[in-house]
C-alpha cells in the first residue's frame, strides 16, 4: 500500500517537473520560429523606417541596449562589489546583518519603481528624457544583485586561506583583494555577467528614463531607445512586419542572454582556485 | 607595519561607505516617492485606498481596483505554481541526481532568464488566443458559474495569472531546491533504514523539515509577482475597474502605471500614479522582508 | 587590482560628467551665427497623426539635417509634456482645455498639421462593410447592445449575416485626442451620450479593454475576434481592416476618404485655427474628422528653450504646413486648404523669443 503511494507520487512530482518545463519548449520555441524568419542584415545594419515601409532595423535599439547597460555596469559593478566586500569583512557586525537583509528586500525592488524614481531623481531635474537617467535606473537595479552575488562567492573561498595570509602579516584589504577576490574570480565575475543579462532584458525602468528613440544615437544626454523598448513597441502595434521584428529582437535578446549565462558558468569553473 | 594599519583603515571605512550606501539607496527611494505623491497623499489621504474609482477626467484617483488587480494575479500564480514548484523542487534534488539534475535545473534557470517583455511578447501573440478559446468554452457550457460569467477577451486576470505562474517557477524551485538541500542526509538514512519509501521520508522527513523555508521560498515568488510589469502589461487588457470574473480585463499597480504614466494628464494624475508605486513599493518591502527574515532565521537555525 | 579599478572608474565618471557639461553650454550659446538652428527638437502626443509626422521628420532629417524625434505617446501626455517644458513642440488632435491653457502660463499657439478621419474599425469574418449612425456607435462603446446580431445593427445591415457574438469594445487607454474626436462626435449627435458619457481624452468606459496609441487599439482589434474599435483611418487602411460606413448629420452614409474629410472641413476657420469639425453640417462630409495640431508656445524663451531651438522649431513648422503638405494625402490624410495655409503661416510668424519675432 505504501509502496504503491510511493510510485504514484513518484509520477506526480515527475509530471510537475514536466509541466514546469513545458512553457520553455513553448516560449523558445515560438521564439525560434517566429523569430529566426526574420532576422536578415537589415536588422543589423537599419534604423526604424516610418510605419508600413519594409526594411527598418534595430541598430540604433541595440546601440541603446549597449549604452544604458553599460552605463549601469559602470556604476553597479564597483558598488556592488565593494558592498559585497563590505558585508563580508564585516561579517559578525549587526550593522552588516541588517545591511545584508536590506540588500536582499532591495534585490526584489519591483522595476517600475525603480522607473519612477530615477524620473524623480534625474529626468525631473534634468528637464529631458535620456540615456543617462536610462542607465543610472538599471546600475539601481544591479547594485543590490551584485552585491549579494559577491558576497556569497567570496564567502566560499576557505577560512584557511584568509587566515595564512593575515597570519603571514598581510594587511586586510590585499588578503581581500589580492587572495580571496582572485581565488573567487571566476564567481564574482560570473555573478557580475548574470546581473548585466538581468538588467539587460529590463524595460520597465526605461519607459521613463531612456524613454524611446527613433533614430540613432550615441548621445548620454539624449533619450535612447533598447531593445526592449522596441519589443514593447512594436509588439503593440498592428504591423505584422513590425511584429517580426519584435520576435526577431526577443530572439536576439534570448540569445544574449543564454550565452551570458554559459559564460558566466564556464568562467566560474575556469577562474576559480587561480593563483 | 603602521602605514599598512593605516590603509587598512581607510579601506574598511570605504567598505563601511559602501555597505551604507544600500541603506542610502533606500531611503532616496523611499523620498522620491513621497515627495512625488504628495500631492495625491494631501488630496485623497485614506479614501485613495478603499474607493473603485479611477477617473482621470472628473480627477478622482483610488486604487482599489489595482490593488484587487495585484493581490489577484499574483495569488493567484502562486497558487498554480506553489504546487508545481515544490514538486519539482522535490523531485530535482531527491528523485534525480547529479548531470542530469543539474541539467534540468540550468534548463529551468533559462526560464528565469528570459526576459519580462519577451514573456509578454509570447503572452500576446501566443498565450491569449490560446486562453481566449479556453475561455470561449468556458463560458459557453460553465457560463453559469460566477467566476466564469464574462465575456471571453482573452486579455485578463486569467492570461495574467498564467505567465506571472510560469515566470515565478524558476524562482521558487532555486529558493526550494536549496533549502531542501540543507536536510541533513543523517536523518533521511536513518529513515530509509527504518524501511521508509521515498515517498514516506518526503513527507515525514524532508518536508516537515523544510516547511517554513518552503513558506518564505513561496513568499518571495509572491513579491516578485507583486512587481512584475512587463508582461502582465500587456496581456490583462489595460482595465481600471475592479475585475470580477476570471475573464474580466483588469490592471494591477505596475501596469497602471506603464501604462499612464508618460502621459500623465495633470499633476494630480501624475502624483496619483506615484501613489500608487508608493504602495507597491511598501507591499514589495513588507512581504520581501517578512519572507527573508524567515529564510534567514531558518539557515541560522539549521545551518551546523 | 581593484583599486586601478576604482580609478578608472573615477575618471570616466569624472569625464562623463565634464562632457555633460561641455554639451549643456554648446546647446545652450545660440547667439553666435544668426540663423543657426538646432540640430535636434523633441517632440510628442498624439499617435493619431504618427505615421505622417514619422514621413515628415524622415524626409525633414534627409533635407534639412535636422532631427525631430517625435513620440507617439497620446495627446494628453504630449500637452502634459510641453506644459512641463521637457519638449520643444506637442501633438494633439484635442485642443488644450482651458484648465491646460492655464496651467501652461503662457499663450500656446495651435498649428494644424493635417486632417484625419477617426473610423470605426472591427473584426468580424468575411470583413463585412457595415453602415453605422451614432445611436448605434454610442449603444455599442455603452455596453447597451451586447451582440452583433443585435436587431438594431441587423436593421441597418440588411444583406449581412452578423455572427451570434459578443461584442467586445476596445478604447484607448491613453489619454488620447482620438478618444476625444470621437467622444466629440457622439456627444454631439447622441443625447444619451451626452448624457451619461461626455468628451473627453480619457473616459471612464464602462465595458471593454484598454490598448494603448492608435497603433494599439488597432493591433488589439486585428488579433481579437468580433471586438469593434476606433482608430485614425491610416491605422485600419494599412493593416487591411474593414471600417464601417457612417451615417452623417444629413443621414447620408458617408465612407471616410479624402475627399469626405475636405468635405467636413470646408467650414470658416478661425484665427487661431482651434475648431471642432465633427459631426459636420456638409451633406457629403464624414462625421468624424478632426484637425491634428502641433503646439508650442508662442514665446519661446521659458527659460528652458535656446534661441537655436526656437527657430529650429518656427523652421520645421513652417516647413510642415508648406513643403509638408505634399506628403499627407498618400498617408490618407486631408491637406490644409490655402485658407488654413495662410493662417497658420501667421500664427507662426507670430512667434517670438524674447519678445522678438523669430521669422522675418
Amino acid at each position: 500500500m505504501r509502496k504503491l503511494k510511493n510510485n504514484i507520487m513518484t509520477v506526480v512530482l515527475a509530471s510537475a517537473l514536466i509541466i514546469c518545463i513545458i512553457p520553455l519548449f513553448l516560449v523558445i520555441g515560438h521564439l525560434i520560429k517566429n523569430g529566426l524568419s526574420s532576422i536578415s542584415l537589415n536588422f543589423f545594419v537599419n534604423n526604424p523606417k516610418p510605419f508600413g515601409e519594409e526594411g527598418g532595423g534595430m541598430l540604433n535599439a541595440m546601440v541603446g541596449s549597449l549604452m544604458t547597460v553599460g552605463l549601469a555596469g559602470l556604476i553597479g559593478i564597483p558598488f556592488g562589489l565593494m558592498a559585497g566586500i563590505f558585508l563580508v569583512e564585516y561579517r559578525h557586525h549587526r550593522f552588516a546583518g541588517f545591511i545584508r537583509l536590506l540588500t536582499e528586500v532591495m534585490q526584489g525592488l519591483p522595476s517600475i519603481v525603480v522607473g519612477i524614481v530615477a524620473y524623480a531623481a534625474i529626468v525631473l531635474n534634468m528637464g529631458h528624457f535620456s540615456a543617462f537617467a536610462g542607465g543610472i535606473a538599471l546600475a539601481i537595479m544591479m547594485f543590490p544583485i551584485v552585491t549579494r552575488s559577491t558576497e556569497e562567492v567570496l564567502l566560499l573561498v576557505p577560512l584557511t586561506l584568509k587566515e595564512a595570509s593575515l597570519a603571514l602579516g598581510a594587511p586586510r584589504w590585499r588578503t581581500t583583494f589580492t587572495i580571496m577576490v582572485r581565488t573567487a574570480l571566476g564567481g564574482i565575475v560570473g555573478g557580475i555577467l548574470s546581473s548585466i543579462a538581468r538588467v539587460a532584458g529590463e524595460t520597465a525602468p526605461l519607459l521613463f528614463t531612456a524613454f524611446g528613440n527613433r533614430f540613432f544615437s550615441t548621445n548620454f544626454m539624449k533619450p535612447v531607445s533598447t531593445m526592449t523598448l522596441q519589443i514593447y513597441d512594436y509588439a503593440r502595434t498592428p504591423y505584422a512586419s513590425l511584429h517580426q521584428q519584435a520576435w526577431a529582437a526577443a530572439l536576439v535578446l534570448v540569445f544574449f542572454v543564454f550565452i551570458n549565462s554559459l559564460l558566466a558558468k564556464f568562467l566560474a569553473k575556469r577562474l576559480s582556485g587561480r593563483r | 607595519m603602521k602605514k599598512n594599519f593605516s590603509i587598512d583603515h581607510l579601506y574598511l571605512s570605504i567598505l563601511y561607505f559602501f555597505g551604507f550606501s544600500i541603506l542610502l539607496l533606500t531611503f532616496i527611494v523611499f523620498y522620491e516617492l513621497l515627495s512625488s505623491s504628495t500631492l495625491s497623499i494631501k488630496t485623497f489621504s485614506w479614501s485613495f485606498l478603499l474607493r473603485n474609482k479611477w477617473d482621470p477626467i472628473r480627477e478622482i484617483y483610488s486604487s482599489l481596483p489595482f490593488i484587487i488587480g495585484t493581490i489577484s494575479t499574483s495569488f493567484l500564480a502562486v497558487g498554480i505554481s506553489s504546487f508545481l514548484s515544490i514538486g519539482s523542487a522535490l523531485f530535482l534534488t531527491e528523485y534525480l541526481k547529479g548531470q542530469f539534475s543539474s541539467f534540468l535545473s540550468s534548463l529551468i534557470d533559462i526560464l528565469a532568464a528570459i526576459p519580462s517583455v519577451v514573456y509578454g511578447l509570447w503572452g500576446l501573440f501566443v498565450l491569449v488566443p490560446f486562453i481566449r478559446n479556453i475561455q470561449t468554452f468556458l463560458f459557453r457550457y460553465l457560463g453559469f458559474i460566477p467566476i466564469f460569467n464574462s465575456q471571453p477577451y482573452g486579455f485578463g486576470i486569467m492570461s495574467a495569472m498564467v505567465i506571472l505562474s510560469i515566470m515565478i517557477l524558476p524562482y521558487a524551485i532555486a529558493m526550494i531546491r536549496s533549502v531542501i538541500e540543507m536536510v541533513p542526509s543523517d536523518l533521511k538514512e536513518a529513515a530509509y533504514a527504518l524501511g521508509a519509501t521515498k515517498w514516506d521520508v518526503m513527507r515525514q522527513v524532508v518536508l516537515p523539515y523544510v516547511r517554513s523555508g518552503i513558506f518564505a521560498g513561496i513568499g518571495l515568488s509572491l513579491g516578485r509577482a507583486l512587481g512584475e510589469t512587463m508582461a502582465v502589461t500587456m496581456v490583462i487588457g489595460n482595465r481600471n475597474d475592479i475585475p470580477r470574473t476570471l475573464f474580466d480585463p483588469a490592471n494591477t499597480l505596475a501596469s497602471v502605471i506603464a501604462n499612464e504614466f508618460n502621459e500623465a494628464s495633470s499633476s494630480l494624475h501624475m502624483a496619483s500614479l506615484v501613489y500608487l508605486a508608493l504602495i507597491l513599493f511598501i507591499i514589495t518591502f513588507l512581504v520581501n522582508l517578512a519572507m527573508r527574515s524567515i529564510l534567514k532565521r531558518y539557515s541560522l537555525e539549521k545551518r551546523r | 587590482m581593484k583599486k586601478s579599478i576604482l580609478a578608472i572608474v573615477a575618471v570616466i565618471l569624472a569625464l562623463s560628467f565634464g562632457w555633460t557639461a561641455c554639451n549643456k553650454s554648446s546647446t545652450g550659446d545660440g547667439s553666435k551665427a544668426q540663423l543657426e538652428e538646432a540640430k535636434e527638437l523633441m517632440g510628442s502626443g498624439a499617435t493619431f497623426p504618427a505615421p505622417l509626422y514619422q514621413k515628415y521628420f524622415d524626409v525633414y532629417k534627409q533635407e534639412k539635417g535636422v532631427e525631430v524625434n517625435y513620440q507617439g505617446i497620446g495627446s494628453g501626455g504630449g500637452i502634459n509634456q510641453l506644459i512641463e517644458k521637457i519638449i520643444d513642440f506637442g501633438g494633439t488632435d484635442a485642443p488644450m482645455s482651458s484648465s491646460e491653457l492655464e496651467k501652461a502660463g503662457s499663450a500656446v499657439l495651435h498649428i494644424p498639421a493635417c486632417l484625419g478621419a477617426v473610423v470605426i474599425t472591427y473584426n468580424l469574418p468575411d470583413n463585412p462593410k457595415l453602415q453605422l449612425n451614432s445611436e448605434l456607435i454610442a449603444n455599442i462603446f455603452m455596453g447597451n447592445i451586447t451582440q452583433w446580431s443585435d436587431p438594431a445593427i441587423q436593421a441597418m445591415n440588411p444583406g449581412i449575416a452578423l455572427p451570434d457574438q459578443n461584442i467586445l469594445p476596445v478604447y484607448r487607454s491613453d489619454g488620447s485626442g482620438t478618444t476625444y474626436t470621437f467622444t466629440d462626435y457622439l456627444t454631439k449627435a447622441n443625447t444619451l451620450w451626452k448624457d451619461n458619457m461626455g468628451t473627453g481624452k480619457s473616459l471612464d468606459w464602462p465595458k471593454g479593454i484598454g490598448s494603448k496609441g492608435n497603433d494599439g487599439v488597432a493591433g488589439t482589434v486585428s488579433i481579437t475576434p468580433h471586438s469593434i474599435g476606433y482608430v485614425e483611418l491610416i491605422y485600419a487602411y494599412q493593416n487591411n481592416l474593414p471600417y464601417a460606413i457612417i451615417q452623417n448629420k444629413s443621414g447620408n452614409f458617408i465612407e471616410p476618404t479624402l475627399e469626405s474629410v475636405s468635405a467636413a472641413a470646408n467650414v470658416d476657420l478661425p484665427d487661431d485655427l482651434i475648431v471642432s469639425l465633427t459631426d459636420t453640417d456638409a451633406p457629403d462630409g464624414y462625421p468624424i474628422c478632426t484637425f491634428s495640431w502641433l503646439i508650442t508656445y508662442q514665446e519661446k524663451n521659458d527659460g528652458t528653450r535656446t534661441l537655436a531651438q526656437a527657430r529650429a522649431t518656427a523652421n520645421m513648422l513652417w516647413w510642415v504646413v508648406t513643403e509638408g503638405q505634399s506628403y499627407n494625402e498618400e498617408l490618407k490624410y486631408g491637406r490644409l486648404a490655402p485658407s488654413a495655409v495662410e493662417k497658420a503661416k501667421a500664427l507662426i510668424k507670430s512667434m517670438t523669443y524674447d519678445g522678438k519675432p523669430i521669422l522675418k
